[in-house]
């Protein structure tokens, strides 16, 4: 693709100060060094444990947190930002390029706004219609393209499912039209049956409106399904990236590996469940030195222990940070 | 094999302001020494409450139906859970033959208390022994969990303790008194997949070492593949399919059931269209007549499902459904 990506971010690092003492400041680093390109009209996918900076990464893309370090930009047909400077009204115009939807549809819908307000709000609050019928139009517009029933547009959330409310949700994001959609975790609260309407849903409005995603996921199979990009995350750094295919048939990080072994198999005979990892995830605030997966690699030698790889990108658009991949090319996963 | 606990016909309604609502609808099953069984279902489908149930833990306005039994075999002979009332009657049912384990370990330690003497605790109110010997068990189930550094963990409180860590004291102290029967509840839900791993593998090798019956609740069917020897899958109240694990998984009987499979996405075939179950859970107080599946299903038969509850039909030995299309000659 010669055309820019959407989102591009070099050197990206979310930094937090904790501890309030006069001395025992310290930096939380929730990101740290990534860099990656989104392009326009993917699905992207981001993966990684609790801890690994997900989200973070996700509301720096929003600027709902601050960049600390490296850029971000953002790359439309009209306009191109730089994120970590943007301030005032092209922020405000970037808010309606860039929008959000949340993990619980129960705690994200205001519960005394009608389902009419709830997503009609981000026009008013952005200006973005002259009238009172011009809201309505694009409020029902947006309704019936997320399988709304207008009739229900009077009521309060109370009266909805899980699965109505998170279309709901998606209603209210997508009703300023914006490129860039960030979905946090949107199906991880959803019962399995409904899980899979709500991500069908996603992949359709995407496809009709050309929008890009940015999908945040803990659950590989889901990921699998419906991002064309995966991008996993390990203690704030971004350990590989590719398709999703490449990814899955050939994963080249030992974390990578593992995360794809300790997905639990349908078959009930397949109960070995290949590599499995030993203890946890590093505190961030105490983070080890080297490569950060080097406590619970299973293919640990010394020099992980000292030495941080860095991204390499050996030209097939796979792109890995670890110091022994070559060579481990040549065992098997799992 | 003996059988650890029997519940028949359990039926529970929950006293509202909106009425009677039945939470769970003539449940039975058992469970054996040694087995795993699962109990899956999406969330408003009983599977919390019946668990429950098991311990007499529901709240005050759970009103059970005067046929409801549950039978637990201890060594000092067969109790109704339903007929005990006082808090010392209770005791077998409650930590004594029976434990059990949460889906949030943080919300189910108290916060400002250390894990040993939480521990500790329940060791003197179940066992007869010294406060030092109970100290002693602590640390050695701590330790056998794989929790490292287990007499340092001991004087730690809940908050100190990873996710990962804070469920595996969570699996220590519900081990220690020896139960016969282990009930968890969604137990690897709020664990990233690497942990929910190591969290399974722990409780197979727990099974095979204290020999004691599990009733695993979970809505994930992998995780169920993983451990249950039988499974029943509950939806709105009711056991609608129950067998052993393979035959449950591999020859799905109920639409149901069928639908939940579909529903998953599966990595094996990433261009595997995803098919979600239509429509959406009715809600508690709009219970359907009839079959409680047939606003949903996919191969409804028309009036008999509508209107008529269906029976359960018992495939073969072990395998069993309730649905009118193996009970009214659709298929049988």
């Amino acid at each position: 693709m010669s055309e820019k990506p959407l989102i591009s971010a070099r050197g990206l690092s979310v930094g937090f100060k904790i501890g309030s003492g006069m001395f025992s400041k310290s930096i939380l680093k929730a990101v740290d060094n990534v860099s990656l390109d989104i392009e326009k009209g993917s699905f992207f996918g981001l993966v990684g444990e609790s801890g690994s900076g997900k989200t973070t990464l996700g509301r720096a893309f929003l600027k709902a947190v601050p960049i600390t370090g490296g850029h971000a930009a953002y790359n439309d047909d009209e306009v191109s930002y730089d994120l970590g400077t943007l301030t005032g009204p092209a922020l405000k115009d970037y808010r309606k390029r860039a929008q959000l939807i949340f993990q619980d549809p129960y705690a994200a819908l205001s519960p005394r706004m009608t389902v009419r307000d709830i997503i009609a709000e981000p026009l008013e609050v952005m200006g973005l219609t002259k009238s009172r019928e011009e809201t309505d139009a694009r409020v029902r517009e947006i309704a019936a393209k997320c399988r709304l029933n207008l009739e229900h547009l009077r009521r309060f959330p109370h009266a909805f499912s899980g699965g109505q409310r998170q279309r709901i949700s998606i209603a209210r994001a997508l009703v300023s039209r914006p490129n860039f959609i960030v979905a946090d975790e949107s199906v991880a609260a959803l019962d399995v049956s409904i899980q899979a309407d709500v991500l069908n849903l996603l992949k359709d409005i995407q496809r009709e409106m050309g929008l890009t995603f940015l999908f945040i996921s803990h659950d590989l199979s889901v990921v699998a399904h419906t991002c064309d990009h995966l991008a996993v995350m390990y203690l704030g750094r971004l350990v590989e990236t590719a398709p999703t295919r490449t990814l899955f048939k050939a994963p080249r990080h030992p974390y990578t590996k593992a995360l794809f072994s300790a997905i639990p198999s349908l078959d009930p005979d397949d109960r070995r469940g290949g590599q499995k990892l030993t203890g946890e995830i590093p505190s961030p605030t105490n983070q080890p030195p080297g490569c950060k997966f080097h406590t619970r690699c299973p293919n640990v030698i010394d020099r992980c222990r000292v030495e941080e790889p860095t991204l390499e990108n050996p030209g097939d658009g796979h792109s890995v940070s670890c110091h022994r991949w070559r060579e481990l090319l040549a065992v098997p996963a799992g | 094999m003996t059988v650890l606990i029997d519940v028949q016909n359990l039926t529970l309604k929950f006293r509202t302001d909106e009425g009677l609502i039945t939470a769970v609808d003539d449940v039975s099953f058992t469970i054996d020494k040694g087995e795993v069984m699962g109990l899956v279902g999406e969330s408003g489908s009983g599977k919390s409450v019946t668990a429950k149930a098991l311990m007499h833990l529901n709240a005050k306005n759970a009103v059970y139906a005067p046929e409801s039994k549950i039978l637990l075999h201890t060594d000092a002979g067969v109790v109704d859970v339903l007929k005990l009332r006082t808090a010392k009657e209770l005791k077998v049912a409650r930590g004594g033959a029976i434990s059990m384990i949460f889906q949030e370990p943080m919300a189910s330690f108290a916060p400002a208390i250390t894990i040993g003497s939480q521990m500790v605790e329940q060791l003197l109110i179940h066992g007869d022994m010294t406060k030092a010997r109970a100290k002693e068990i602590s640390i050695e189930m701590l330790d056998r969990v794989g929790i490292s550094d287990p007499s340092k963990r001991f004087d730690q409180y809940a908050f100190e303790l990873s996710g990962g860590m804070r469920q595996r004291a969570m699996i220590a102290m519900a081990l220690s008194t020896k139960p016969s029967l282990l009930i968890a509840d969604e137990p690897t839900t709020a664990l990233d997949v690497t942990i929910q791993a190591q969290v399974i593998d722990l409780m197979k090798d727990l099974v095979a070492e204290f020999h004691m019956g599990i009733l695993f609740i979970t809505h994930d069917l992998g995780v169920i593949a993983q451990t249950a020897d039988k499974v029943s899958v509950m939806y709105l109240g009711k056991v609608i399919e129950t067998g052993p694990v393979r035959d449950v998984i591999r020859h799905a009987k109920h639409p149901y059931t069928q639908g939940l499979l579909a529903a998953l996405p599966k990595l094996d075939d990433l261009d595997a269209p995803l098919t979600p179950v239509a429509g959406d859970i009715p809600s508690p107080l709009e219970r359907p007549p009839g079959c409680v599946f047939h606003t949903r299903c996919p191969q409804i038969i028309g009036d008999v499902c509508k209107a008529k509850l269906p029976q359960r039909v018992q495939l073969d030995a072990n395998h069993s459904v309730a649905c009118h299309l193996y009970s009214e000659g659709g298929k049988a």
